[in-house]
């Protein structure tokens, strides 16, 4: 069984002419362990994973697998397996080449082709050309390549995107099992919800720099509970809660009051005599944390 | 297998699992056996009488006999005419890593990028070679029946004959090496085919019958890139067409071809191949 190594950033910068991709982003991946990379479109996600895979050249910093550049790997596609996007293919080419020219390359066994393809669920479609791929299946096949060399590591740049229902089940379940054997995996996504079920860790970044990182528990206490208030009569309402000093904003479904105690709104509404038709505590979802983060809560 | 001849064997994987190899050598060998066949005729008419010279030429001024022997003529359409084929080849090889975004797993697997390059010289070269001897099927096969046929000596037993067609087999191999420069030099696959095609069909054979004009141009036009491969070759359509006009030795053709494929090449490798791959 193949064993993870841990992934390291170190102080890592990317600059494109005079604007700055990445800032200065440290932080380690353990194996056995589902890592989400998440931080919103065009937060510098893909700029760093390709730091990592020498695809790009760091301005400043390193990124390494147990102490080694990719470039210094003895077996790189051994040791780390990328799919980074779902475009990768020469049209005219059927999935079972693609995946052979590279088996080549690496010195890898031709028998591995047909073995990654069963595992994708591309199988039955190994001797079609790329050309007619839905998006779902070229992103299959691009797992697909991720695996050919049984890594150890496995670094996948939005996997989710464009697979089906089934698919997002299939690859929650097959990335839990990889860090379950031991293996690091690092998955980004845009989305957290998207990964939410899959990752034990979160590494969340924005415009470039690193604002949270930890088990993805840490996201549960970053935003204060709120209370959600309403009642037939909502102007007396507000009028009890203005008195009061409490601040709220309107939503769509009450009023949102930033408490974190139910109890005491429903005194204030008892006292005032103001009749309540809802009345509960809106504990802020692990999204809205993410949200928060990345944007610093003001867009929503 | 070492680690040097797996990107090797990777590149030659990759040209032979997509259709434009065979394409463009079902199209090299129906093009060649189209003037090398016909010109064979036409002037095997000539030369033997049954077409009458007063039908060709009716100023009478030309004599036929300067262009010396038929089948070498006849045979190095292969590479002066056909040439086109690998160079296309190889720039396809080159422009379509960047077009389809196959730089991405290449460089995974193959992390350090000057072997990925030197792998497709390697494979290109022998795939130019390849399609110079699907050339010469059609210039010095269709071409020595068609010259039988109309009873000239094909020279086949000649060994200067073969020598010439060894060295055709070379130049396209070559033509190859160019091609796979171009494509690193001028990544967009578009802009290089439209370089390759207007290049050698229209800008160089101009440049090549203008340089003619002065001994000093003339010298300098010896080395453009078609020039070099006729010298290589030996024979060509182009040099008799333009008596007078510097030659270079064959060799020296040889060596002026792969000075520019390997110049294209290292040019390329650092303005592109280099690069970041976003």
């Amino acid at each position: 069984m193949p064993t993870g190594a841990v992934i390291e950033f170190r102080n890592i910068t990317k600059r494109f002419g005079q604007t700055t991709a990445v800032t200065d982003l440290s932080f380690t991946v353990e194996p056995g362990r589902v890592t989400g990379f998440l931080g919103p479109n065009g937060a510098g996600k893909t700029t760093t994973l390709r730091m990592l895979l020498g695809l790009v050249a760091p301005t400043s910093g390193t990124a390494t697998f147990g102490g080694l550049r990719y470039r210094d790997l003895s077996q790189p596609l051994g040791t780390v397996g990328a799919a980074l996007e779902a475009a990768s293919f020469h049209s005219g080419r059927t999935a079972a080449r693609h995946l052979a020219a590279y088996t080549l390359a690496a010195g890898l066994p031709r028998t591995r082709v047909a073995e990654v393809l069963r595992t994708v669920g591309l199988a039955d479609h190994a001797d079609q050309r790329v050309g007619g791929y839905s998006l779902g299946m070229r992103q299959r096949l691009s797992l697909a390549y991720s695996l050919l060399g049984d890594p150890g590591v496995l670094v996948l740049d939005e996997p989710i995107n464009g697979l089906d229902p089934e698919g997002i089940k299939w690859i929650r379940g097959f990335l839990s099992s990889m860090a379950a054997e031991g293996r690091t995996v690092l998955v980004s996504s845009h989305l957290l919800s998207e990964v939410q079920q899959s990752v034990d860790d979160v590494i969340i970044i924005a415009k470039g720099e690193l604002v949270h990182s930890g088990p993805l528990s840490s996201l549960d206490t970053n935003v204060a509970p709120q209370v959600i208030v309403d009642s037939p009569n909502r102007d007396a309402l507000v009028t009890a809660l203005t008195d009061a000093g409490l601040a709220f904003t309107s939503g769509r479904t009450g009023l949102i009051v930033a408490v974190p105690d139910p109890g005491q709104v429903g005194h204030i509404a008892f006292a005032a005599g103001v009749e309540l038709s809802v009345l509960h505590r809106q504990k802020a979802g692990l999204e809205d944390s993410f949200l928060a983060l990345v944007d610093g809560g003001d867009s929503l | 297998m070492n680690p040097i001849l797996r990107p090797v064997a990777a590149e030659f994987s990759k040209i032979f699992s997509t259709r434009i190899w065979w394409i463009l050598a079902l199209v090299l060998f129906g093009y060649i056996a189209l003037i090398a066949g016909g010109l064979a005729a036409f002037l095997g008419g000539v030369e033997n009488g049954s077409i009458s010279p007063d039908a060709v030429n009716s100023g009478g001024g030309a004599d036929l006999s300067t262009l010396g022997d038929l089948p070498p003529l006849i045979y190095s359409f292969a590479a002066s005419v056909g040439y086109v084929f690998p160079v296309l080849l190889g720039a396809l090889a080159t422009t379509g890593e960047f077009r389809h975004q196959t730089l991405t797993p290449t460089f995974l697997a193959t992390p350090k990028r000057g072997r990925v390059l030197s792998a497709k010289i390697i494979s290109m070269f022998t795939v130019g070679a390849g399609l110079g001897l699907v050339g010469l099927a059609a210039s010095a096969g269709l071409g020595a029946l068609v010259l039988n046929g109309f009873g000239i000596d094909p020279m086949l037993a000649d060994g200067e004959t073969w020598a010439l067609i060894g060295r055709t087999v070379l130049a396209m191999a070559l033509w190859a090496v160019i091609g796979v420069g171009l494509g690193v030099l001028v990544p967009s696959q578009v802009a290089s085919i439209v370089i390759v095609l207007a290049f050698t069909q229209f800008v160089e054979p101009l440049l090549r019958f203008a340089s003619a004009v002065t001994q000093i141009t003339a010298d300098i036009g010896k080395f453009l890139p078609g020039a070099a491969s006729d010298a290589l070759v030996g024979a060509s359509f182009f040099t008799l067409a333009s008596p007078g006009g510097a030659v270079l030795e064959s060799w020296q053709g040889g060596l002026v071809l792969l000075a520019y494929g390997l110049l294209a090449t290292a040019g390329g490798y650092f303005t592109s191949w280099k690069r970041d791959v976003t």
